[in-house]
């Protein structure tokens, strides 16, 4: 529901929260009652850090436990080094220490596939105990806490003023970065990488990439923070720093405020904040930590998108479809291609085995420019194995892949992909969470033409309506049916404008109506200039379709070459059929 | 650095392994086949610590406890997985909705017993065994008994019997499994209360081990999350294994250094794996 309401969420709130922050900055001037400021020093406080959290955890949904290391990074750093360096270079070191920090741990954490989500929280959680440990062992703290006394600019008489308002300061700012994060292109990425982050990666998102730039932003603002923090607390302590309650109430925030929006966090930790200043001390403080507790219980289950969710809800009753393009375009254009002579892609002697099974055995082919390449093979032969190989999600285990007579062997799944290599899923598989024109600006920002984002959303309209599309386009995935998510998945690929589209069965559960319309489709493709690699096991469709063709079986390249002279081929038929049909 | 000191470390350290192993059966478990990552084991090894540490106050031997607490978890574990399914929590949310509960279980047990201190008198056993130089505490070795027997008695579920099966097509494949009439539902209930029964009976232990407050709770997170992945998740003797040489690696560290840079072993051990092997984990 977030992401479907994304773009018409952001217009008014900004001028409203900006009029509102400036009303706050003039606050001290009226000399409120002292504990006034401080109370909300503490929301913009919590604030801060659950809108940096956000960043990471809500965004790409990389749920972090070690929000309080990077916060108790930052604190640590201005206590220690806030004398020698001053209030500013010390808070600025504060935050980068604690991004420095962050990186790291992504470093290590993102780069393995299967164990991504889990193993981050664990490993972040490990993460504040070690530099706790650390802190706590080391002259950086030693043990009995360490005084703060560092000069803050001056700005209002009083020093708790100054430090309300760059409190301020800092929470307005984090929310303006998650905005902007949001409505950038670094959002639509990570919003992707939430959703299906194998497909994100070879529609083009550089996932490694985005998710350490949103781990620095995240760990940055918190270590900023960290270092208001320090002043504000005045004496710090390994235990209050590095408490499990920090990245606790942060990710409960984040949760209930609606952690896929940009000012989700930041109601969630004025709501919070709120509740728990009411309840302070004795068994009231013990109810208000278990009310917590079963706060996060039913705000996971029964409000996924949190207050934002709802309040967004109860504002747009119809859903706000985009105006129809102007001209409806004949056909997306494809990019021309390099002046190299050759075929566009060509595979030598590629292997891929998966402990000792080798779906794939010496496998040579090419791919030229402009043809419609059937592929056929039984069951387990390796068609899926082989797309898997080409689009990057595999690193074979020998052989060479040349695009355009350039090795692409090494590269990433989302390098491939800006060079114009793109496939369908047999399973389609759309980004769950956002709607259909969402859907197909993703790889029309990252695709082969990325282009601007202005550019990219008439693209991806040009798509939907190829496809036939435009009237859902505010649609979820799960509102369609098979055959428009199958629709969905070539839109996919039309917009992101690339030279070799590999279709990995896209007439498969389809009626025969429904695969004429698809034929159909693929011509059209294809007649856009694009290279086609068809993938199927209907024959007919096969026949009609395929300039060319080739067949696997067990990994090998069996045949090659005109349609109908191949089926007829007797090694064909025994690898269907068996050996006995071949004879005959 | 004498050869007893560091022998003596050697020890403890296998003894420590053991516990670890024992705390984290459960979880292991429910992670690997129900894809849940229940953090609330944590609160419940310590709610079956202080319930048999009320028990204890009132003459019962920690062994009647068990008897009674075991059946009482199991049926807790089954319960929160009646609701699990209910409201299809998946990998995920399940960590952030069972740290809630570890936080009502915590502020329960709070409210219940304050945060003070507190210790069981009864000792399952007095004294040590005497290997020459080196010392083994009697309770320990019963606690490291239990584990052992525990690991291996889920090792022969697994591997051997018609259930064990069943849970690993369950986990391939639902629901073909279910096509061939492996009771998913039934199956994936017992998996989780067996996971709550050893927490309890992990929390017998930890109270006769231990002295206990609520906040503790979170201070096994780290370590037996270390050993779980460590481990390599549902199994059973890679857990006892990774116990054991985070524990040792802890006792050498605090033989070594000193006592509080201890936490940092398991963290450091996973983090290295982690960069050296990542296909391990």
């Amino acid at each position: 529901m977030a992401a479907r309401t994304r773009s018409n969420s952001a217009g008014r709130a900004t001028p409203l929260l900006a009029l509102g922050a400036c009303a706050l900055a003039l606050l001290p001037l009226f000399h409120p009652p002292l504990f006034f400021e401080s109370f909300l020093y503490l929301i913009f406080f919590w604030i801060t850090l659950a809108t940096s959290w956000t960043i990471l955890g809500g965004f790409s949904g990389y749920v972090s436990f070690g929000h309080g290391a990077f916060y108790g990074i930052g604190v640590y750093a201005m206590a220690n080094l806030g004398k020698p360096l001053t209030f500013g270079p010390a808070l600025l070191l504060a935050g980068l220490l604690a991004a420095a920090t962050g990186v790291a741990i992504g470093a290590v954490t993102f780069r393995i596939r299967r164990l991504r989500g889990e193993l981050f929280a664990l490993l972040t959680l490990s993460l504040a105990i070690i530099i706790s440990t650390i802190v706590l062992n080391t002259p950086i703290d030693g043990g009995p806490g360490v005084m703060v006394n560092i000069a803050i600019p001056h700005v209002y008489e009083q020093q708790s003023s100054t430090l309300y308002l760059i409190g301020l300061c800092v929470a307005f700012g984090s929310i303006m970065v998650a905005r902007a994060v949001q409505l950038g292109t670094l959002g639509r990425g990570l919003f992707a990488i939430s959703d299906d982050e194998d497909v994100a990666e070879i529609l083009g998102v550089p996932t490694f990439a985005y998710k350490l730039i949103a781990i620095g932003i995240s760990s940055f603002l918190a270590g900023v923070m960290g270092g208001v923090h320090a002043i504000f607390v005045s004496y710090v302590t390994v235990g209050e720093t590095f408490s499990i309650s920090v990245p606790l109430y942060v990710l409960l925030m984040s949760i209930l405020g609606g952690a896929r929006h940009w000012l989700g966090p930041a109601l969630g930790a004025i709501v919070i904040t709120t509740i728990s200043y009411s309840f302070v001390g004795g068994d009231s403080a013990l109810i208000a930590r278990a009310a917590i507790g079963l706060t996060l219980i039913v705000a996971t289950i029964f409000l996924p998108q949190g207050i934002i969710g709802l309040l967004l809800r109860a504002r747009i009753t119809a859903p706000e479809l985009p105006a129809p393009h102007a001209s409806f375009a004949a056909a997306p254009k494809t990019p021309p291609y390099e002046p190299t002579d050759g075929p566009l892609l060509e595979a030598r002697e590629i292997t891929m085995s998966f402990r000792g099974l080798r779906a794939l055995d010496g496998v040579s082919l090419t791919i030229n420019k402009g043809e419609i390449l059937g592929l056929v093979g039984p069951n387990g032969s390796g068609k899926s194995t082989l797309i898997n190989v080409v689009t990057g999600f595999y690193k074979p285990t020998g052989g060479v892949l040349l695009h355009c007579g350039h090795d692409i062997t090494g590269m990433s799944g989302h390098e491939r992909a800006r060079l114009g290599l793109a496939r369908t899923f047999q399973i389609p598989r759309p980004f769950a969470r956002q709607t259909v024109l969402d859907n197909i600006m993703v790889p029309a920002l990252f695709g082969a033409r990325h282009e601007s984002r202005g550019d990219a959303r008439d693209r991806a309209m040009e798509a939907i309506e190829f496809v036939g599309l435009q009237d859902r386009c505010d649609a979820l995935p799960d509102e369609l049916n098979l055959h428009q998510r199958k629709f969905l998945e070539l839109a996919r690929v039309l917009a992101s404008g690339s030279r070799l589209v590999m279709l990995d069965e896209v007439l498969a559960g389809l009626t025969p109506r429904e695969i004429s319309e698809a034929i159909e489709m693929v011509r059209k493709i294809h007649a856009c200039g694009t290279t086609i690699l068809f993938v199927e096991h209907n024959m007919r469709a096969v026949l009609e379709l395929s300039d060319r063709l080739i067949v696997l079986n067990q990994g090998h390249l069996v045949a090659n070459g005109n349609p109908r002279e191949v089926i007829a081929d007797p090694v064909v038929v025994a690898a269907y059929l068996g050996a006995d049909h071949a004879e005959n | 650095m004498s050869a007893t000191l560091i022998g003596q470390s050697l020890l403890s350290g296998l003894m420590s392994g053991c516990l670890y192993a024992l705390l984290g059966l459960g979880l292991t478990l429910t992670w690997k086949y129900l894809r849940i990552i229940n953090l609330a084991h944590f609160a419940l090894i310590f709610l079956a610590a202080y319930l048999t540490y009320e028990m204890s106050t009132r003459g019962w031997h920690p062994f009647l406890s068990a008897l009674l607490l075991l059946p009482v978890f199991f049926m807790l574990g089954a319960a929160q997985q009646v609701l699990m399914s209910r409201y299809k929590v998946d990998e995920f949310a399940s960590v952030i909705v069972t740290f809630g509960v570890t936080i009502i279980i915590e502020s329960l047990i709070q409210y219940v017993w304050s945060a003070d201190f507190i210790r069981v008198e009864k000792r399952l056993a007095r004294g040590s065994l005497e290997l020459g130089p080196w010392l083994a505490p009697w309770d320990q070795l019963i606690m490291c008994g239990f584990s052992i027997i525990a690991c291996l008695l889920v090792w022969v579920v697994l591997k051997h019997t018609w259930h064990g099966k069943a849970l690993r097509a369950q986990l391939d494949n639902p629901s073909i499994a279910a096509a061939f009439g492996v009771p998913n539902r039934k199956l994936s209930l017992a998996l989780a209360g067996m996971g709550s029964a050893f927490a309890a009976l992990g929390g017998v232990f930890i109270a006769l081990l231990f002295t206990l407050t609520p906040s503790q709770i979170y201070s096994w997170f780290g370590v037996i999350l270390a050993t779980v992945l460590l481990g390599g998740l549902g199994s059973t003797f890679g857990a006892l294994a990774a116990g054991m040489v985070i524990g040792v690696g802890e006792s050498l560290t605090m033989a070594l250094t000193a006592p509080a840079w201890a936490p940092i072993v398991p963290f450091t051990l996973l983090i290295l794996i982690l960069i050296l092997w990542p296909e391990r984990l």
